[in-house]
């Protein structure tokens, strides 16, 4: 499968969510088809999308195989129920083959249920907006802006306060904990990729780079005595 | 299982479920030794309050399949527990789950057997038979 070729995808779950990323992929020029169980809602969306939708439980074999699982190349399973969402991704996984699920996790509390049982990536909207709030409120700590538990590598944030060792200092002259690494400054509305040359200064936003352990040694040394 | 000296315990989010496992019992379930925790199988604080790390077997018996093959896998890979059997009424998911090496019970395949056996059984008509 080459990057940007078009892909079957098969959408589970057709609410707002499901629906309008439909769209979007369709767009896109991909291949979708969506499945909704609920029949009134099922109606409304076969207006728009006709044959592209499909009434039916999608955690029953028979629906998606008549959705065509078989040649998907990507299951998609957003249902608002997320024991279904882990089941329609489990069996396409493993029952036919499909390379690349997303699930949607709707409760945070079931996210170790999806970690369990390695339905990933999967999506969880209070997640993302607590993101959202964590980024848009600033504060002095660490923002995790991504986070890749299998690799075992995360991009961070943080805001570099007044009275931080580090101000003044050129990145050549950083002692960055073994294990990070920085990769760009935001300065005044903008980022850029920080040079040996470059001085840190008091109220810059610094990304890093860093394996899992890391944080609290970068915590420490970028925010120094005035995190404490 | 109780009558026969085992330990139950049993998980359901409606606590009225408590008076229907009460019924026909001389003497109330807590009573007779069983124990009883309102809450949701998903929720592992439930699960865990019902004792599921102590359990030596784990029947998940909710009334949705999904629910069921989602926990059942819960208590097998995350509590260890040896013995977990998974109730699930649509028949191509419990084949499939079971070739995955889940216990199921399939309440709909035992139906139709039964009834099919029933049905092989029956009398032919008078003055129709024998052909």
């Amino acid at each position: 499968m080459e990057a940007g070729s078009p892909l079957e995808i098969l959408v589970v779950g057709a609410g707002k969510v499901g629906w309008n990323l439909t769209r979007e992929l369709i767009e896109s020029g991909h291949t979708v088809r969506l499945i909704e169980q609920n029949r009134r809602r099922y109606l409304i969306v076969e207006q728009e999308l006709e044959r592209q939708v499909y009434y039916g439980d999608a955690s029953e074999l028979w629906v998606l195989e008549r959705a065509g699982v078989q040649e998907a190349d990507m299951v998609i399973a957003v249902t608002g129920d997320d024991e279904d969402n882990i089941l329609i991704c489990q069996v396409a996984r493993e029952k036919y083959g499909v390379e690349r699920i997303i699930a949607r996790c709707n409760n945070p509390r079931n996210r170790p249920h999806f970690e369990l049982l390695d339905i990933k990536p999967y999506v969880s909207a209070t997640d993302l907006i607590l993101r959202l709030i964590e980024h848009e409120v600033p504060r002095h700590g660490l923002i995790h802006l991504l986070d890749l538990p299998g690799e075992r590598l995360q991009v961070i944030e943080m805001q570099i306060a007044h009275g931080s060792p580090v101000v003044g200092q050129s990145v050549r002259d950083l002692t960055m904990p073994a294990g990070s690494l920085l990769i760009s400054v935001l300065r005044d509305g903008t980022g850029f990729v920080p040079t040996a040359q470059t001085v840190l200064e008091a109220g810059d936003e610094v990304l890093a780079v860093l394996e899992s352990g890391v944080e609290e040694a970068l915590t420490a040394y970028l925010q120094g005595a005035a995190g404490a | 299982m109780l009558a026969e000296g085992h330990e139950i315990s049993c998980l359901d989010e409606d606590p009225d479920s408590l008076a229907r496992l009460e019924v026909g019992l001389e003497h109330g379930w807590v009573e007779s030794g069983g124990s009883f925790t309102v809450g949701q199988a998903l929720e592992v604080d439930a699960m865990l309050a019902a004792g599921i790390e102590r359990a030596h077997a784990f029947v998940a018996s909710t009334d949705g399949d999904n629910t069921n093959i989602v926990i059942a896998q819960i208590a097998r890979k995350r509590f260890n527990v040896p013995t977990v059997i998974a109730r699930i009424m649509d028949p191509w998911r419990a084949e499939w789950y079971e070739r995955q090496g889940m216990r199921t019970i399939c309440p709909t395949r035992s139906a139709i057997e039964m009834l099919s056996e029933q049905v092989r059984a029956a009398e032919p008509r008078p003055g129709q038979g024998g052909e």
